[in-house]
């Protein structure tokens, strides 16, 4: 697919110096974005995630640098990018990020319409009349109602979910091609969470961008994703399209994520958790990272670490239980339940409406 | 009253007042636990769930309304004895485990606070004992109680709150969203914790959560909270399968579900207050199946209960 990819990180190591002491925090991680796609990139904290998301703009901490590995975007390296002028052309522009929360991404002491107008005079070069327009716009099409009204007040008037809104007009103001979202739903309530995510899709499908989507919550990722990339101790795991990474996952960390769903738990039984905890990244990974919590785990994972095996083309996963020589190992019985039990739950319809009026996209608080 | 019922929550009102506004954070609550179940409470932010749990705790004071723990008065004034029976009746599981750990004590000083503060020990290897069996209790070795909060990864921080509340051996344990800080495959861990020693030591549950995948999982049953009000009360399995309560229904349908194919054909349930016609028909709790309680006219409780039928 690589006439459709619009970024490229390919063995991308990154480490941090914390009091005289090494983190590595990513591990040869690789992942490709292809273009007006929606990827998720999930995992728990630690696992890198958020550190992969900062190396697209430069915004590593001064204490963290990238050591190997490159990130290929319009036939640029970013990994090699040293000066704030490099990224000036890039960052904010080109790719834009929303962060997780819209209480702190916001300058409290500015109108919300002036911090879009900014981004759009400063990036596309606009007088301040026409940026002013299209801050107007903007606010318009994240769903704002009166936004002549909107784009006199200050953050502070704003609730949660509609301050969300104002970050993302901010970040969409210049029409990146990129658009990164580090848990930007993560501090929000279910229903304003589900009309920011209707929100971040439709933005998606209009404006034919590409959107890097970093979460934890699974459900999310099965709500807004295309494809999945897994993530663990730095590394990505396995990545493939959201139906087979939900349907056909192969590797056991993935296995066990899913696992772990309580929605699978059944009743008064013990729910399946992952031992353990994940490995500290200040020492030496030998082997297979998640081989210390993996019950199934090999003799291999211990000692040498598994490459990338393809399942399908658009599918692969890091783990030895792909290589020819490995013994068959199926999933856990549990993951055979998540689909029966979802699908069960939809039936009974508690999930679906009856009467009641369906989404607008947002609008009202 | 019923004694099986371990706390009772009859027309909880509470009043936040700042100058001349007032702001009715909690309206007529009510509510019983009974003993040895969880009880959910769930609400989005600014719901009063949490005011509700420290309204019971004590720490916020009630306008209105009187909270029973077996049967006894605990709203309001108490003697000092009976205050403190209260504080160690009833013990809490914060959110953060990261903020609710005195970061300069070492463990074993932590999970014995409580000890110290009600002199619940009559000798020190009385007392290492206790704090001991507390520890093995939520899974952690007894050797960690010579180290300090900062050693410990966010999952074991949590066990560590969980071990100091139980030191306590409390009847009611009321846990504020004790889960949510965690990651998914800890969560998972704290969650079974709290369910083994529910069932070990025949604990009692008040938990306040928004994360309803959870909610559904650990509780026997659960309230739904919506701007101060109880509007919805039953069984889990039967609040999940037959919502009556528009706003259950909506914040049912926004949960994202782990499933591409279902998220990709979900339609959203989006509640609007203004449906109700509450100035002709005030609303009132009703019973509508048993066990299963919602908040409306009884015109309207008809309504929902036909088009449950017919989902």
């Amino acid at each position: 697919m690589s006439e459709t990819t619009i970024l490229t990180a390919e063995g991308l190591e990154v480490s941090f110096t914390l009091r005289g002491r090494r983190l590595a925090a990513l591990r040869g991680a690789s992942l490709e974005l292809c273009r007006g796609e929606t990827l998720a990139v999930v995992g728990e904290s630690g696992s890198g995630k958020s550190v992969f998301a900062k190396t697209f703009l430069g915004m590593l901490d001064k204490n963290g640098r990238i050591e190997r590995g490159s990130i290929r975007f319009d036939g640029m390296d970013l990994a090699q990018f040293r000066s704030e002028r490099d990224w000036l052309s890039v960052r904010g522009k080109r790719i834009a990020m929303v962060f997780q929360d819209p209480m702190t991404a916001l300058n409290p002491l500015k109108t919300v319409g002036e911090q879009i107008r900014e981004t759009a005079a400063l990036h596309r070069g606009l007088d301040r009349k026409t940026s002013r327009t299209a801050a107007l716009e903007t606010l318009e099409r994240v769903g704002i109602h009166d936004p002549e009204l909107r784009y006199r007040q200050y953050p502070h008037e704003f609730s949660g979910g509609m301050r969300q809104r104002v970050v993302i007009a901010a970040a969409i103001a210049c029409g990146p091609e990129i658009l990164i979202c580090d848990e930007p739903t993560t501090a929000l309530d279910v229903t304003v969470q589900a009309q920011i995510l209707d929100l971040i899709k439709s933005l998606q499908r209009d404006l034919g961008m590409s959107v890097l989507f970093i979460t934890h919550d699974l459900g999310v990722v099965a709500n807004i994703a295309q494809r999945v990339a897994v993530m663990y101790a730095g590394q990505v795991v396995e990545a493939g399209t959201v139906d087979e990474i939900f349907r056909d996952p192969r590797a056991p960390y993935t296995w066990a994520l899913l696992a772990s769903l309580p929605q699978l738990g059944i009743k008064g039984e013990e729910l399946y958790a992952i031992k353990g905890t994940p490995p500290s990244l200040f020492k030496e990974i030998k082997g297979d990272a998640f081989a210390p919590r993996n019950p199934l785990a090999l003799e291999v994972d211990f000692v040498a670490e598994p490459p990338e095996f393809d399942v399908s083309p658009t599918h692969w996963a890091k783990t030895w239980l792909l290589d020819p020589r490995a013994p068959r190992i199926e999933p856990p019985e549990t993951l055979k339940r998540l689909r029966e039990r979802l699908a069960a739950d939809r039936r009974r319809g508690s999930a679906v409406a009856g009467g009641a009026k369906n989404a607008a996209q947002g609008g009202s608080r | 009253m019923n004694d099986d019922v371990i706390l009772s929550v009859r027309g909880l009102s509470v009043d936040f007042r700042r100058g001349r506004r007032n702001f009715r954070a909690v309206d007529r609550v009510s509510f019983d636990i009974r003993r040895g179940e969880t009880l959910s409470l769930v609400g989005e932010s600014g719901s009063g769930k949490t005011t509700i749990g420290r309204a019971i705790l004590r720490i916020t004071a009630l306008s209105e309304g009187e909270i029973f723990l077996a049967g006894e008065r605990v709203d309001g004034r108490l003697d000092a004895a009976r205050e403190r029976a209260f504080r160690q009746r009833v013990q809490m599981i914060f959110q953060d485990p990261m903020a609710s750990l005195n970061e300069r004590a070492k463990i074993d000083y932590i999970v014995s606070e409580g000890l110290y503060n009600f002199g619940l020990f009559h000798s020190e290897a009385e007392r290492k004992a206790k704090v001991e069996t507390a520890l093995r209790d939520v899974g952690l070795s007894p050797e960690v109680a010579s180290r300090f909060p900062h050693e410990f990864s966010g999952g074991q921080r949590q066990r560590i709150g969980i071990a100091r509340a139980l030191v306590m051996n409390p009847e009611l344990l009321v846990a504020d969203e004790p889960i949510s800080a965690l990651d998914v495959s800890i969560r998972a861990q704290v969650i079974n914790l709290m369910n083994k020693l529910k069932r070990e030591r025949h604990l009692t549950y008040l938990f306040i959560a928004h994360d309803l995948s959870v909610v559904r999982f650990i509780s026997d049953r659960i309230a739904v909270i919506y701007r101060g009000r109880l509007v919805e009360l039953a069984e889990a399995e039967a609040l999940f399968a037959r919502p009556l309560h528009p706003y259950t229904r909506a914040l049912l349908s926004a949960v994202p579900e782990p499933d591409p194919e279902i998220e990709r054909s979900k339609r959203l349930v989006v509640y609007d207050p203004s449906a109700h016609d509450y100035a002709r028909m005030p609303p009132a709790w009703r019973e509508a199946e048993p066990g299963h309680f919602v908040l409306g006219s009884e015109e309207e409780v008809k309504r929902w209960q036909a088009e449950a039928q017919n989902r």
